[in-house]
């Protein structure tokens, strides 16, 4: 089998996350290929909970929408939009949620809304959908982005959803119940927050990555752990189930 | 009570240019027939409600019958922007376009509280981010506790649009499927609007139904494929490919007028 690409290691690296965990949140794209891989390969019991409604999803393919039909003929349950936010993620139900963004700062805090002034973006993003709210009340939060310095800001242009707002204690004073982000998991590698200040810290780099390349692609002065791990490379099974399930 | 009408004739009755209306169908049930009619009959100004602007949005904002969108999420799913949505908003194409911007949840409890026809929603939402200075919502003590909460205000359309996959002759709708936003927004708005797939004797039971009695409904059309290039479950099959193709149409402001020309105002509406 060909050596992983970034982009295959980083899903990967999703799909792990997953061993263990009742329920996820997922969007569309590289977040719905990793939570699919992880029922493939950790997870069989694994529950698929999309923004449309459809809970315990369990899809053959990777799909396009988070609105495509099999999700729906193959959920546990399809429950309308104010019930999907009124009394599954309001409460806190959802264990993990996956999350993209445009710009990701160095509390994890994300934009999706706009780059440039709000009024006359330069680029105007699609906005908020569930984020905000999902990511105040999932147990946890798993950001999934690509590592480049356009991404990885020192100011975000827009604050849509709050990760871990100012630093420690922010999340408690706003009345969130989950923990937050407690992972960036990146082409590159992964970002934790620091345990005391929130500030997330590059914890593991994915193999044949330089810390210095990881810095390079981070618009701040980015923490690093002392002795970052390299994350264990993709197995035969993984890297063969997801090229299978990408081929579907 | 629903009156059967065809799609033309239900359309100019409900829907008058300057009304605020709400399309609904959250991926799954958009009703692109009824859109598409809207914009043959040249409705202009409009105030256009929807929690997920897709494609059909693209396309009325890209004719420039909107003043003003109210939503949550303006995206072609899994495919990326919205290239005439990015251009009213980025450039005044063809006609600036005034927002009023939320989350999901804040605008599923809108409807919620439009339905209910209670003055605002309460939700825990907003909270530190930096929507709470661009839009409408406010905060508000629990009584019993005093913990701070979230409110939004109702929303009532002057119309909702939706599509079903089945009416009786009396009216009634079933939908099957992801149900969305729908039910609310049809409770919610003043006058209403539902395309069909079929119009049947009888509606028999399905697993998952929401069945809105008829005389809640103003008007029902049958507009077979109406939600193409979305798609009715069990009825119809989203076209992910055109979804995709939408992409290079919707980019070039002449190519999207004549596709436009071509496939919608000169049509019958289905691409």
């Amino acid at each position: 089998m060909s050596a992983a690409t970034n982009g295959e290691v980083q899903t990967v690296v999703a799909a792990r996350r997953l061993t263990g965990v009742r329920s996820v949140f997922i969007g569309v794209g590289r977040p719905s290929t990793a939570a699919i891989l992880a029922r493939m390969v950790h997870n069989p019991g694994l529950v698929l909970v999309y923004e449309s409604g459809t809970i315990g999803a369990k899809p053959f393919h990777v799909p396009l929408s988070i609105g495509d039909g099999e999700l729906a003929e193959t959920a546990d349950s399809v429950v309308s939009v104010p019930e999907m936010f009124n009394y599954w993620i309001g409460p806190g139900r959802i264990d993990v949620a996956f999350l993209g963004a445009a710009q990701v700062d160095r509390f994890a805090n994300l934009n999706s809304t706009v780059i440039g002034d709000y009024d006359r973006p330069r680029t105007r993003l699609p906005g908020a959908g569930g984020a905000p709210e999902i990511a105040a009340s999932c147990g946890e939060v798993v950001v999934v982005a690509p590592h480049a310095p356009r991404t990885f800001v020192e100011r975000l242009d827009f604050l849509t959803t709050v990760g871990h707002g100012d630093g420690a204690g922010a999340r408690e004073r706003l009345g969130f119940r989950g923990a937050g982000p407690t992972a960036v998991i990146t082409d590159l590698g992964v970002l934790e927050p620091d345990p005391a200040t929130k500030e997330l810290t590059l914890t593991q780099i994915h193999e044949g990555v330089e810390v210095d390349q990881v810095r390079e692609a981070t618009g701040w002065a980015l923490a690093v752990a002392p002795a970052p791990a390299t994350t264990p490379a993709p197995t035969d099974q993984e890297l063969g189930a997801l090229r299978e399930l990408s081929s579907r | 009570m629903a009156e059967l009408l065809p799609l033309p004739e239900a359309v100019a009755a409900l829907i008058h240019d300057g009304d605020a209306v709400a399309l609904e169908g959250f991926t799954h049930l958009i009703p692109f027939a009824a859109g598409h009619e809207l914009l043959r009959q040249g409705r202009r100004e409009l105030e256009l409600i929807r929690m997920t602007p897709d494609l059909l949005y693209d396309q009325l904002i890209g004719m420039g019958c909107a003043r003003r969108l109210v939503f949550s999420y303006g995206g072609n799913p899994g495919v990326g922007s919205l290239h005439r949505f990015r251009d009213a908003i980025e450039h005044g194409w063809p006609r600036a376009l005034e927002l009023e911007e939320h989350s999901h949840a804040g605008m599923a409890n809108r409807y919620a509280a439009g339905a209910a026809d209670l003055p605002f929603a309460v939700m825990r939402g907003y909270a530190g981010t930096d929507l709470v200075a661009h839009t409408t919502v406010g905060t508000i003590a629990c009584p019993f506790t005093g913990e701070q909460l979230t409110a939004v205000p109702a929303l009532r359309p002057d119309v909702a649009v939706i599509h079903a996959q089945e009416a009786d002759r009396d009216g009634n709708v079933q939908l099957w499927g992801i149900p969305g936003v729908q039910k609310e927004a049809v409770l919610a708005a003043r006058r209403s609007l539902v395309t069909v797939e079929r119009v049947v004797d009888a509606l028999a039971p399905r697993p998952g139904g929401v069945v809105i009695p008829g005389w809640v409904i103003d008007a029902v059309a049958e507009a077979p494929g109406g939600s193409r290039p979305s798609y009715s479950l069990g009825v119809t099959a989203r076209d992910n490919d055109f979804y995709r193709a939408w992409d290079a149409i919707s980019r070039d402001r002449d190519a999207f007028a004549a596709w436009m020309d071509e496939h919608v105002l000169a049509g019958t509406g289905a691409p």
